[in-house]
Protein backbone atom coordinates (compact mmCIF):
# COMPACT_ATOMS: atom_id res chain seq x y z
CA UNK A 1 0.00 0.00 0.00
CA UNK A 2 1.68 3.26 -0.69
CA UNK A 3 1.94 6.18 2.06
CA UNK A 4 -1.04 8.21 0.66
CA UNK A 5 -3.36 5.26 0.59
CA UNK A 6 -2.61 4.43 3.80
CA UNK A 7 -2.68 7.95 5.11
CA UNK A 8 -6.07 8.28 3.34
CA UNK A 9 -7.48 4.48 5.70
CA UNK A 10 -6.13 5.71 8.58
CA UNK A 11 -8.59 8.86 7.77
CA UNK A 12 -11.55 5.99 7.14
CA UNK A 13 -11.31 4.26 10.12
CA UNK A 14 -10.49 7.47 12.38
CA UNK A 15 -13.39 9.08 10.97
CA UNK A 16 -16.23 5.98 11.77
CA UNK A 17 -14.02 5.52 15.36
CA UNK A 18 -14.72 9.06 15.68
CA UNK A 19 -18.63 9.29 15.13
CA UNK A 20 -19.44 5.93 16.65
CA UNK A 21 -17.45 7.24 20.10
CA UNK A 22 -19.54 10.32 20.08
CA UNK A 23 -22.34 8.83 19.18
CA UNK A 24 -21.94 6.23 21.96
CA UNK A 25 -21.43 8.96 24.11
CA UNK A 26 -24.83 10.79 23.55
CA UNK A 27 -26.87 7.48 23.55
CA UNK A 28 -25.60 6.64 26.33
CA UNK A 29 -26.43 10.20 28.40
CA UNK A 30 -29.46 10.66 26.76
CA UNK A 31 -30.57 6.76 27.66
CA UNK A 32 -33.57 8.05 30.01
CA UNK A 33 -35.30 10.41 27.59
CA UNK A 34 -34.72 7.45 24.47
CA UNK A 35 -36.90 5.24 26.83
CA UNK A 36 -40.93 4.85 24.85
CA UNK A 37 -42.61 4.16 27.89
CA UNK A 38 -42.19 3.57 31.59
CA UNK A 39 -42.58 0.91 33.45
CA UNK A 40 -44.62 0.65 36.92
CA UNK A 41 -41.66 -0.08 38.56
CA UNK A 42 -39.62 2.72 37.61
CA UNK A 43 -42.99 4.71 38.40
CA UNK A 44 -43.41 3.10 41.83
CA UNK A 45 -39.41 4.00 42.51
CA UNK A 46 -39.53 7.28 41.43
CA UNK A 47 -43.02 8.64 40.49
CA UNK A 48 -43.07 11.63 37.46
CA UNK A 49 -44.58 14.94 38.88
CA UNK A 50 -48.25 14.92 39.01
CA UNK A 51 -49.72 16.45 35.54
CA UNK A 52 -47.25 15.73 33.85
CA UNK A 53 -47.69 13.68 30.82
CA UNK A 54 -45.83 10.48 29.85
CA UNK A 55 -45.50 7.20 28.23
CA UNK A 56 -46.55 3.85 30.61
CA UNK A 57 -46.38 0.26 29.11
CA UNK A 58 -46.45 -3.09 30.61
CA UNK A 59 -48.21 -6.23 30.12
CA UNK A 60 -52.44 -6.22 30.65
CA UNK A 61 -52.94 -8.07 33.45
CA UNK A 62 -55.15 -10.84 32.86
CA UNK A 63 -58.74 -10.92 33.91
CA UNK A 64 -57.69 -6.86 35.42
CA UNK A 65 -59.98 -5.65 32.23
CA UNK A 66 -63.12 -4.04 32.90
CA UNK A 67 -64.71 -2.67 29.88
CA UNK A 68 -67.48 -0.05 30.06
CA UNK A 69 -67.80 3.77 29.53
CA UNK A 70 -64.46 4.18 30.76
CA UNK A 71 -62.22 0.89 30.17
CA UNK A 72 -60.21 -0.55 33.36
CA UNK A 73 -57.63 -2.39 33.37
CA UNK A 74 -53.72 -2.98 35.13
CA UNK A 75 -50.65 -2.60 33.56
CA UNK A 76 -47.40 -5.06 35.23
CA UNK A 77 -43.97 -5.77 34.26
CA UNK A 78 -44.32 -8.95 36.43
CA UNK A 79 -42.69 -6.36 39.46
CA UNK A 80 -44.90 -3.50 40.04
CA UNK A 81 -49.12 -3.14 39.21
CA UNK A 82 -50.28 0.09 37.71
CA UNK A 83 -54.29 0.91 37.53
CA UNK A 84 -55.36 2.63 34.06
CA UNK A 85 -58.19 4.12 33.16
CA UNK A 86 -58.76 5.11 29.63
CA UNK A 87 -62.05 6.53 27.84
CA UNK A 88 -62.08 6.31 24.04
CA UNK A 89 -61.62 2.90 21.51
CA UNK A 90 -58.83 0.17 22.14
CA UNK A 91 -56.85 -1.22 19.36
CA UNK A 92 -57.66 -4.71 18.09
CA UNK A 93 -54.79 -6.69 19.47
CA UNK A 94 -55.05 -5.14 23.15
CA UNK A 95 -56.41 -7.86 25.77
CA UNK A 96 -55.42 -10.27 28.53
CA UNK A 97 -51.73 -10.70 28.72
CA UNK A 98 -50.93 -8.58 25.83
CA UNK A 99 -48.27 -5.36 25.59
CA UNK A 100 -49.49 -2.03 25.55
CA UNK A 101 -48.53 1.59 25.97
CA UNK A 102 -50.79 3.64 27.98
CA UNK A 103 -50.02 7.75 27.06
CA UNK A 104 -51.58 9.85 30.12
CA UNK A 105 -50.83 11.25 33.50
CA UNK A 106 -50.65 9.63 36.72
CA UNK A 107 -52.85 10.54 39.46
CA UNK A 108 -52.71 12.05 42.61
CA UNK A 109 -54.14 8.54 43.51
CA UNK A 110 -51.57 6.79 41.89
CA UNK A 111 -54.35 5.69 39.14
CA UNK A 112 -52.96 6.74 35.41
CA UNK A 113 -55.37 8.26 33.45
CA UNK A 114 -54.58 7.62 29.71
CA UNK A 115 -55.44 9.92 26.58
CA UNK A 116 -54.25 7.02 24.59
CA UNK A 117 -54.01 2.92 24.41
CA UNK A 118 -51.77 1.10 21.87
CA UNK A 119 -50.98 -2.49 21.71
CA UNK A 120 -47.38 -3.48 21.54
CA UNK A 121 -47.04 -6.68 19.67
CA UNK A 122 -44.20 -9.32 20.67
CA UNK A 123 -42.18 -10.97 18.21
CA UNK A 124 -43.93 -14.39 17.83
CA UNK A 125 -45.74 -15.86 14.65
CA UNK A 126 -48.04 -18.87 14.51
CA UNK A 127 -50.51 -20.47 12.72
CA UNK A 128 -53.82 -20.44 14.54
CA UNK A 129 -54.21 -24.31 15.18
CA UNK A 130 -50.44 -24.70 16.76
CA UNK A 131 -51.25 -21.42 19.30
CA UNK A 132 -54.27 -23.48 20.33
CA UNK A 133 -52.49 -26.99 21.13
CA UNK A 134 -49.82 -24.50 23.05
CA UNK A 135 -52.36 -23.49 25.41
CA UNK A 136 -52.38 -19.54 24.05
CA UNK A 137 -56.22 -18.55 23.67
CA UNK A 138 -56.01 -16.73 20.25
CA UNK A 139 -57.63 -13.32 20.28
CA UNK A 140 -57.86 -9.94 18.74
CA UNK A 141 -59.05 -10.03 14.94
CA UNK A 142 -58.10 -13.51 14.27
CA UNK A 143 -61.63 -14.31 15.76
CA UNK A 144 -63.41 -11.48 15.81
CA UNK A 145 -65.77 -13.00 18.12
CA UNK A 146 -63.08 -13.63 20.89
CA UNK A 147 -62.29 -10.02 20.66
CA UNK A 148 -65.55 -8.07 20.74
CA UNK A 149 -68.08 -10.01 22.42
CA UNK A 150 -67.10 -8.55 25.96
CA UNK B 1 -6.79 -12.84 -7.41
CA UNK B 2 -5.80 -9.06 -7.75
CA UNK B 3 -5.16 -9.47 -11.26
CA UNK B 4 -9.13 -11.20 -11.96
CA UNK B 5 -10.33 -7.94 -9.90
CA UNK B 6 -8.34 -5.09 -11.32
CA UNK B 7 -10.01 -7.05 -14.58
CA UNK B 8 -13.46 -6.76 -13.34
CA UNK B 9 -12.87 -2.92 -12.09
CA UNK B 10 -12.14 -1.66 -15.49
CA UNK B 11 -15.20 -0.42 -16.89
CA UNK B 12 -15.22 -1.55 -19.99
CA UNK B 13 -15.67 -5.38 -18.60
CA UNK B 14 -17.18 -4.69 -16.21
CA UNK B 15 -20.04 -2.93 -18.22
CA UNK B 16 -20.19 -6.41 -20.21
CA UNK B 17 -20.36 -8.33 -16.80
CA UNK B 18 -23.40 -5.84 -16.15
CA UNK B 19 -25.28 -7.07 -19.21
CA UNK B 20 -24.79 -10.76 -19.12
CA UNK B 21 -25.63 -11.13 -15.52
CA UNK B 22 -28.78 -9.44 -15.67
CA UNK B 23 -30.00 -11.06 -18.62
CA UNK B 24 -30.54 -14.41 -16.66
CA UNK B 25 -31.07 -12.26 -12.98
CA UNK B 26 -34.17 -10.07 -14.30
CA UNK B 27 -36.12 -13.12 -15.19
CA UNK B 28 -35.17 -15.43 -12.17
CA UNK B 29 -36.11 -12.19 -9.80
CA UNK B 30 -39.12 -11.62 -11.65
CA UNK B 31 -40.11 -15.82 -10.95
CA UNK B 32 -38.68 -16.03 -7.52
CA UNK B 33 -40.32 -12.79 -6.65
CA UNK B 34 -44.27 -13.96 -7.78
CA UNK B 35 -43.39 -17.38 -5.79
CA UNK B 36 -42.43 -15.73 -3.06
CA UNK B 37 -45.92 -13.18 -3.20
CA UNK B 38 -47.89 -16.35 -3.61
CA UNK B 39 -46.07 -18.34 -0.54
CA UNK B 40 -46.16 -15.17 1.79
CA UNK B 41 -49.38 -13.81 1.10
CA UNK B 42 -51.83 -16.94 0.16
CA UNK B 43 -49.93 -20.23 0.72
CA UNK B 44 -48.17 -19.18 4.66
CA UNK B 45 -51.15 -19.35 7.36
CA UNK B 46 -52.80 -16.85 9.41
CA UNK B 47 -50.86 -15.74 12.68
CA UNK B 48 -53.55 -16.58 15.70
CA UNK B 49 -53.25 -13.50 17.10
CA UNK B 50 -53.03 -10.76 13.74
CA UNK B 51 -55.15 -12.86 11.47
CA UNK B 52 -54.64 -11.75 8.07
CA UNK B 53 -52.68 -8.51 8.73
CA UNK B 54 -49.07 -9.60 9.69
CA UNK B 55 -48.36 -10.91 5.97
CA UNK B 56 -47.29 -7.09 5.54
CA UNK B 57 -44.32 -8.84 7.04
CA UNK B 58 -43.18 -10.15 4.20
CA UNK B 59 -42.65 -7.07 2.23
CA UNK B 60 -41.61 -5.13 5.47
CA UNK B 61 -39.01 -7.39 7.25
CA UNK B 62 -36.86 -8.55 3.90
CA UNK B 63 -37.60 -4.33 2.99
CA UNK B 64 -35.86 -3.18 6.29
CA UNK B 65 -33.50 -5.81 6.47
CA UNK B 66 -32.59 -4.53 2.73
CA UNK B 67 -32.48 -0.79 4.25
CA UNK B 68 -29.34 -1.51 6.69
CA UNK B 69 -27.84 -4.05 4.02
CA UNK B 70 -27.59 -1.44 0.94
CA UNK B 71 -26.39 1.02 3.33
CA UNK B 72 -23.49 -1.22 4.46
CA UNK B 73 -23.05 -1.79 0.86
CA UNK B 74 -22.85 1.87 0.02
CA UNK B 75 -20.45 2.79 3.13
CA UNK B 76 -18.14 0.13 2.13
CA UNK B 77 -18.00 0.92 -1.64
CA UNK B 78 -17.11 4.76 -0.52
CA UNK B 79 -14.19 3.47 1.77
CA UNK B 80 -13.26 1.78 -1.04
CA UNK B 81 -13.33 5.03 -3.33
CA UNK B 82 -11.73 7.26 -0.46
CA UNK B 83 -8.94 4.74 -0.20
CA UNK B 84 -8.18 3.27 -3.54
CA UNK B 85 -9.72 6.03 -6.03
CA UNK B 86 -11.46 2.75 -8.30
CA UNK B 87 -13.95 4.11 -10.15
CA UNK B 88 -16.28 1.41 -10.04
CA UNK B 89 -15.95 1.47 -6.52
CA UNK B 90 -17.80 5.23 -6.42
CA UNK B 91 -20.35 4.32 -9.32
CA UNK B 92 -21.35 1.10 -6.97
CA UNK B 93 -21.36 3.77 -4.22
CA UNK B 94 -23.63 6.46 -5.79
CA UNK B 95 -26.31 3.81 -7.45
CA UNK B 96 -26.63 2.21 -3.92
CA UNK B 97 -28.09 5.20 -2.45
CA UNK B 98 -31.55 5.84 -4.45
CA UNK B 99 -32.22 1.70 -3.88
CA UNK B 100 -31.59 1.51 -0.53
CA UNK B 101 -33.67 5.08 0.09
CA UNK B 102 -37.01 3.09 -1.51
CA UNK B 103 -36.11 0.07 0.46
CA UNK B 104 -35.98 2.88 3.58
CA UNK B 105 -39.09 4.28 2.34
CA UNK B 106 -41.32 0.80 1.74
CA UNK B 107 -40.05 -0.30 5.44
CA UNK B 108 -41.66 2.97 7.09
CA UNK B 109 -45.05 3.01 4.55
CA UNK B 110 -45.81 -0.77 5.31
CA UNK B 111 -44.84 -0.53 8.69
CA UNK B 112 -47.05 2.59 9.05
CA UNK B 113 -49.86 0.65 7.20
CA UNK B 114 -49.29 -1.97 9.84
CA UNK B 115 -48.77 -0.06 12.78
CA UNK B 116 -52.97 1.30 12.43
CA UNK B 117 -54.57 -1.55 12.93
CA UNK B 118 -52.54 -3.24 15.28
CA UNK B 119 -50.82 -0.59 17.28
CA UNK B 120 -53.95 1.62 17.09
CA UNK B 121 -51.25 4.63 15.60
CA UNK B 122 -49.63 5.27 12.37
CA UNK B 123 -46.76 6.83 13.68
CA UNK B 124 -44.74 6.95 17.10
CA UNK B 125 -41.50 8.26 18.02
CA UNK B 126 -40.03 5.27 19.70
CA UNK B 127 -36.18 4.52 19.38
CA UNK B 128 -36.85 1.90 16.08
CA UNK B 129 -38.79 3.93 14.33
CA UNK B 130 -36.80 7.15 14.42
CA UNK B 131 -34.02 5.50 13.61
CA UNK B 132 -34.69 3.79 10.26
CA UNK B 133 -36.66 7.79 9.77
CA UNK B 134 -32.80 8.94 9.96
CA UNK B 135 -31.66 6.29 7.73
CA UNK B 136 -33.81 7.60 5.22
CA UNK B 137 -32.65 11.16 5.51
CA UNK B 138 -28.74 9.61 5.47
CA UNK B 139 -29.60 8.45 2.31
CA UNK B 140 -31.52 11.40 1.11
CA UNK B 141 -28.52 13.40 2.23
CA UNK B 142 -26.34 11.21 0.02
CA UNK B 143 -28.52 11.29 -2.93
CA UNK B 144 -28.89 15.61 -2.70
CA UNK B 145 -25.01 16.17 -1.65
CA UNK B 146 -24.14 14.05 -5.08
CA UNK B 147 -26.39 16.54 -6.83
CA UNK B 148 -25.08 19.55 -5.77
CA UNK B 149 -21.40 18.71 -6.87
CA UNK B 150 -20.54 18.79 -10.55
CA UNK B 151 -17.44 16.95 -10.53
CA UNK B 152 -18.96 13.45 -10.76
CA UNK B 153 -15.50 11.98 -8.80
CA UNK B 154 -14.83 14.70 -6.39
CA UNK B 155 -18.86 14.34 -5.84
CA UNK B 156 -18.53 10.79 -4.74
CA UNK B 157 -15.91 11.01 -2.21
CA UNK B 158 -17.85 13.63 -0.23
CA UNK B 159 -20.81 11.57 -0.41
CA UNK B 160 -18.18 8.58 1.04
CA UNK B 161 -17.43 10.48 3.78
CA UNK B 162 -20.91 11.15 5.09
CA UNK B 163 -22.00 7.47 4.41
CA UNK B 164 -19.35 6.12 6.40
CA UNK B 165 -20.18 8.59 9.51
CA UNK B 166 -23.95 7.59 8.73
CA UNK B 167 -23.00 3.77 9.14
CA UNK B 168 -22.86 4.85 13.10
CA UNK B 169 -26.78 4.47 12.86
CA UNK B 170 -27.08 1.01 11.13
CA UNK B 171 -26.23 -1.12 14.78
CA UNK B 172 -28.29 1.91 16.49
CA UNK B 173 -31.57 0.39 14.06
CA UNK B 174 -30.46 -3.05 14.51
CA UNK B 175 -30.34 -2.77 19.06
CA UNK B 176 -32.59 -0.55 19.81
CA UNK B 177 -35.18 -2.62 20.43
CA UNK B 178 -32.73 -4.22 22.49
CA UNK B 179 -31.16 -1.66 24.43
CA UNK B 180 -34.69 0.77 24.68
CA UNK B 181 -38.18 0.37 25.23
CA UNK B 182 -39.98 0.40 22.00
CA UNK B 183 -43.04 0.38 20.82
CA UNK B 184 -41.87 -1.94 17.96
CA UNK B 185 -41.71 -5.66 18.83
CA UNK B 186 -38.11 -6.86 19.19
CA UNK B 187 -36.23 -8.99 16.94
CA UNK B 188 -37.86 -12.60 15.91
CA UNK B 189 -35.43 -13.80 13.47
CA UNK B 190 -32.16 -13.18 14.39
CA UNK B 191 -32.31 -13.96 18.48
CA UNK B 192 -29.64 -15.88 20.09
CA UNK B 193 -32.34 -19.13 20.67
CA UNK B 194 -34.60 -20.43 18.01
CA UNK B 195 -36.49 -17.88 15.55
CA UNK B 196 -39.83 -16.95 17.64
CA UNK B 197 -42.01 -17.30 14.12
CA UNK B 198 -43.36 -20.71 13.21
CA UNK B 199 -41.40 -22.81 10.23
CA UNK B 200 -44.67 -22.41 8.56
CA UNK B 201 -44.56 -18.26 8.30
CA UNK B 202 -40.60 -18.37 8.78
CA UNK B 203 -39.95 -20.16 6.02
CA UNK B 204 -41.64 -18.30 3.57
CA UNK B 205 -40.31 -14.61 5.11
CA UNK B 206 -36.44 -16.01 4.72
CA UNK B 207 -37.59 -16.80 0.94
CA UNK B 208 -38.64 -13.34 0.39
CA UNK B 209 -35.58 -12.01 2.09
CA UNK B 210 -33.55 -13.67 -0.52
CA UNK B 211 -35.73 -12.49 -3.53
CA UNK B 212 -35.25 -9.41 -2.09
CA UNK B 213 -31.50 -9.49 -1.92
CA UNK B 214 -31.73 -10.77 -5.96
CA UNK B 215 -34.34 -7.63 -6.89
CA UNK B 216 -31.13 -5.42 -5.17
CA UNK B 217 -28.17 -7.09 -7.31
CA UNK B 218 -30.32 -7.15 -10.66
CA UNK B 219 -31.64 -3.40 -9.81
CA UNK B 220 -27.81 -2.37 -8.94
CA UNK B 221 -26.27 -4.17 -11.94
CA UNK B 222 -28.87 -2.01 -14.24
CA UNK B 223 -28.10 1.10 -12.74
CA UNK B 224 -24.27 0.45 -12.89
CA UNK B 225 -24.44 -0.10 -16.95
CA UNK B 226 -26.43 2.97 -16.95
CA UNK B 227 -23.76 5.03 -15.29
CA UNK B 228 -21.16 3.58 -17.18
CA UNK B 229 -22.71 3.90 -20.24
CA UNK B 230 -22.91 7.95 -19.61
CA UNK B 231 -19.71 8.27 -18.23
CA UNK B 232 -17.82 6.29 -21.10
CA UNK B 233 -20.64 7.59 -23.66
CA UNK B 234 -17.64 9.76 -25.79
CA UNK B 235 -15.44 6.90 -25.54
CA UNK B 236 -13.92 4.41 -28.14
CA UNK B 237 -14.62 1.09 -26.48
CA UNK B 238 -18.38 2.20 -25.63
CA UNK B 239 -18.82 3.20 -29.30
CA UNK B 240 -17.49 -0.08 -30.73
CA UNK B 241 -19.39 -1.96 -28.22
CA UNK B 242 -22.65 0.15 -29.07
CA UNK B 243 -21.93 -0.37 -32.92
CA UNK B 244 -21.16 -4.03 -32.36
CA UNK B 245 -24.62 -4.06 -31.20
CA UNK B 246 -26.86 -2.26 -33.55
Amino acid sequence: MTPRRKQRLAFVVILLAGFAAAAALVLYSFEKNLLYFYTPTQIAEQAPPAGRTFNLGGMVVPGSVRRGERVQFELTDNHSTTRVVYRGLLPDLFGDGQGAVATGRLREDGVFAADTVLAKHDENYMPPGLAESLGQKPVGIAKPADGYAQ
Amino acid sequence: MLDATKRYASLPSFYRLCGRLFAWLLPATVALFAAGLVWGLYLAPADYKQGEAYRIMFIHVPSAWMSLLVYMVMAAAGAVALVWRVKLAELIHIECAPVGASFTALTLATGMLWGKPMWGAFWVWDARLTSELILLFLYLGVIALYAAIPDRRKAARATAVLAIVGVVNIPVIHYSVIWWNTLHQGPTVTRLDAPAAHISILAPLLFMAVVFKLYFITVLLARLRGSIAEQCRAQQWFRDEAAGRA
